[in-house]
């Protein structure tokens, strides 16, 4: 009988809040029969103990904010046979990375009383655009129930099935009445990528984009919508503009919206 | 010359980026940095232009671990500043989503985090290999912190149901019965936690510290209260920047936090015990002291069993505040912004969390500040090392770095939350 090796996990943090690495550990009916096929090899949120690498999979949260964590990636992925990005921050450079729409030296200084202590890059940047990705989970939390799905899909050599539709059909399927139709509150569902399964429109709330866009996302269509029920172009701005604020299509729509502002500003000022 | 180091420079089971470096000569300590390298995320900078209603949604994502507390504390700034008061049973169910919250980060630490220190194990899941049973029950509690906040606030990490003026839905009195089937499980089990942690071997450390935490007269305190302190310091929320400063230190990505005059204080589980405990439900006063501990208790080592004390609070408090539920006729107040400066400080797992925002005549944010339970206990944490390594100096540097840590994960750091936090790093020359 052979005895083949459990594959080594391990998890790594960059800028981030911890949730979505927190979500293993708040896998509670399941942990202990994951790290029955996997060796928990290096996550030093759960443990002191350091297996050394290579590593079978690495899920990798938070995005890179620092020059040291530039450089940290590259190890990773040199020492990583599949990097998984886990949340908004790895895929899409997260709330931090609204500093990428601004001056960063500005904004140390307002948080700071000693800017000159804090080393930081200008922008928040996702994983993939410094190295390699296998695989992205999206979402701000990411969703549990995907984690699993994805790392047994790996350790079975298998696609994982986390479909790319929209939010809007998650709601379809759970029987949620559309709050845009039903109630006119704003929602990113149309043009946000699944698999919350549709929570906020089921506490009578419009989605706010926390799992980053869908495929091939139609964001002026639904922003023209917006603007029909009466929102401005600031605020259109601000809602694509949250938490995956740097995924192309969102940051695209936000910056159109930001240039209308900007002009309608304009014109106002000189009929004044 | 005797001189060594002690370094360690991840620190691990605790949440975010942190490290320690500690030097020693001639058997002295003679400098000691809790470090904390987590990069920084500018939340306060971010939170400007931003309008009043979004900042519960926003600064949920300073934690995962605890992002009910952010949502609390800046819901209860807003409503500060606009000058509205959320009560009856709207107040009820923000205080049982903080119950959910205080079990689910609670036993995580206990058990997962704390526990292995005290068995030798470098994890839980190591630990579950000669504790199946303990681990096991410790899943099953913490999914039952989970299952609160996920059935009040949609989901377990980043809940998207509180805003300023309550919820966006309340639940029917019927889909809350379940959890209270569920409670009574847990509140056994909380009662057994919080005996089994008494049985751990603690290190003989007790500190003159000087405890800070909410006081409310009716109720062990979450949402609301006075800032009181065991040395004197009674005052209203609106005061907290009166009497205390944040320090900007070098070694430090999180800024260290003092009280005006004073120095340092202590924050958490233990800081609200000795300041709340006539205010615990009977059953937690009485396990609390069938145990052994009196209402008064300055060892850090025994957080644990604070923290389980707690945990069995919350199981009863939630379990009360279910019995009494009923579903209030809208599921939040109507807010009409103004211009104002809004205040809200709530019990964090970890202690005390001050959220002050600047608003403007439409709404908008114009400053905010943010003080998380981490930063001020950092200047804690390094008196307690301080304090603690010359009597375990013999100790050879592994044994001794290990009790280090301990020494740490007695606040239950939270570094992610502390950057808006850490190496160990034991130098011995």
């Amino acid at each position: 009988m052979s005895i083949k090796r459990k594959p080594k996990l391990a998890v790594w943090k960059f800028a981030s809040c911890d949730g979505c690495q927190l979500s293993l550990l708040d896998c509670e009916d399941e942990l202990l029969a994951v790290v029955d096929k996997v060796e928990i090899a290096y996550f030093p949120e759960a443990t002191r103990a350091v297996a050394k690498g290579p590593y079978d999979i690495s899920l990798v949260e938070g995005s890179v904010t620092t020059q040291h964590d530039a450089e940290r990636i590259q190890k990773i992925r040199k020492i990583s046979k599949l990097l998984i990005t886990i949340g908004a921050c790895a895929t899409a450079g997260g709330i931090q990375a609204l500093r990428n729409f601004k001056d960063v030296k500005e904004f140390i200084s307002l948080v700071y009383a000693k800017p000159q202590y804090i080393k930081t890059l200008d922008k928040s940047t996702s994983i993939a655009s410094h190295v390699r990705v296998d695989f992205e989970l999206h979402g701000c939390p990411i969703s549990k129930h995907q984690l699993l799905e994805v790392i047994s899909a790996y350790l079975y050599g298998r696609k994982p099935n986390t479909p790319a539709h929209s939010v809007c059909i998650e709601c379809k399927r759970r029987g949620t009445i559309c709050v845009m139709v039903s109630r006119a509150i704003p929602c990113l569902g149309p043009v946000t990528h699944a698999g919350c399964n549709a929570i906020c429109p089921s506490y009578c709330r419009g989605c706010y984009g926390c799992y980053g866009p869908k495929e091939t996302p139609n964001t002026s269509s639904l922003s023209d919508k917006f603007s029909d029920s009466g929102l401005n172009n600031d605020s259109i701005m601000r809602m694509f503009r949250t938490f995956n604020a740097c995924a192309e299509p969102f940051r695209k729509e936000s910056e159109t919206r930001e240039i209308e502002e900007a002009r309608s500003k304009r014109r106002e000022a000189r009929r004044e | 010359m005797n001189s060594r180091t002690i370094k360690v420079d991840y620190l691990a089971r605790v949440e975010g980026e942190g490290a320690l470096y500690v030097k020693i000569k001639d058997n002295a300590v003679v400098d000691i940095k809790f470090k904390i390298f987590e990069p920084p995320r500018f939340f306060e900078a971010f939170l400007r232009g931003r309008t009043y209603n979004e900042a519960p949604d926003i600064t949920a994502r300073i934690c995962g671990i605890c992002p009910i507390a952010y949502q609390m504390s800046s819901v209860h700034a807003m409503e500060d500043a606009f000058g509205i008061k959320v009560d009856g049973q709207l107040r009820a169910l923000r205080r049982l989503i903080y119950c959910g919250e205080w079990i689910e980060s609670h036993t995580l630490h206990v058990y997962m985090l704390h526990a292995p220190d005290f068995l030798g194990y470098p994890d839980a899941i190591q630990m579950a290999k000669d504790y199946p049973d303990i681990v096991q029950q410790a899943l099953q509690l913490k999914k039952i912190g989970n299952e609160i906040v996920a059935l009040i606030g949609g989901r377990e990490i980043h809940p998207i149901n509180v805003r300023v003026g309550g919820f966006y839905k309340v639940p029917a009195k019927q889909e809350l019965s379940p959890l209270a089937e569920r409670l009574k499980w847990a509140r056994d089990a909380a009662l057994e936690t919080v005996r089994w942690t008494a049985t751990l071997k603690f290190p003989d450390f007790e500190q003159d510290y000087e405890f800070v935490a909410l006081r409310h007269p009716e109720e062990y305190p979450f949402n609301e209260g006075r800032l009181v302190s065991n040395k004197g310091l009674d005052i209203s929320v609106h005061d907290y920047d009166n009497h205390f400063i944040e320090e900007h230190v070098q070694h430090s990505n999180a800024l260290h936090s003092v009280l005006k005059g004073r120095g340092s204080y202590f924050v958490g589980p233990l800081a609200r015990y000795n300041l709340n405990f006539d205010k615990l439900s009977p059953l937690a006063q009485e396990t609390a002291r069938s145990v052994g501990l009196s209402h008064v208790c300055r060892n850090p080592f025994q957080s644990i069993i604070i923290r389980s004390v707690e945990v069995l609070y919350a199981c009863d408090e939630a379990l009360r505040i279910i019995e009494q539920y009923e579903k209030p006729d809208k599921p939040a107040l109507e807010i009409q912004p103004h211009a104002a400066v809004g205040y809200g400080c709530t019990e964090a797992p970890r202690g005390i969390l001050y959220h002050r925002y600047r608003i403007d005549d439409k709404g908008m944010i114009l400053d905010a500040k943010i003080v998380p339970p981490t930063s001020q206990n950092q200047k804690t944490i390094e008196n307690d090392l301080r304090q603690f390594i010359p009597q375990h100096i013999k100790l050879p540097n592994d044994q001794l770095t290990l009790q280090c840590e301990q020494a740490i994960r007695n606040y239950d750091p939270c570094i992610s939350c502390a950057t808006h936090f850490l190496k160990l790093k034991i130098d011995r020359e």
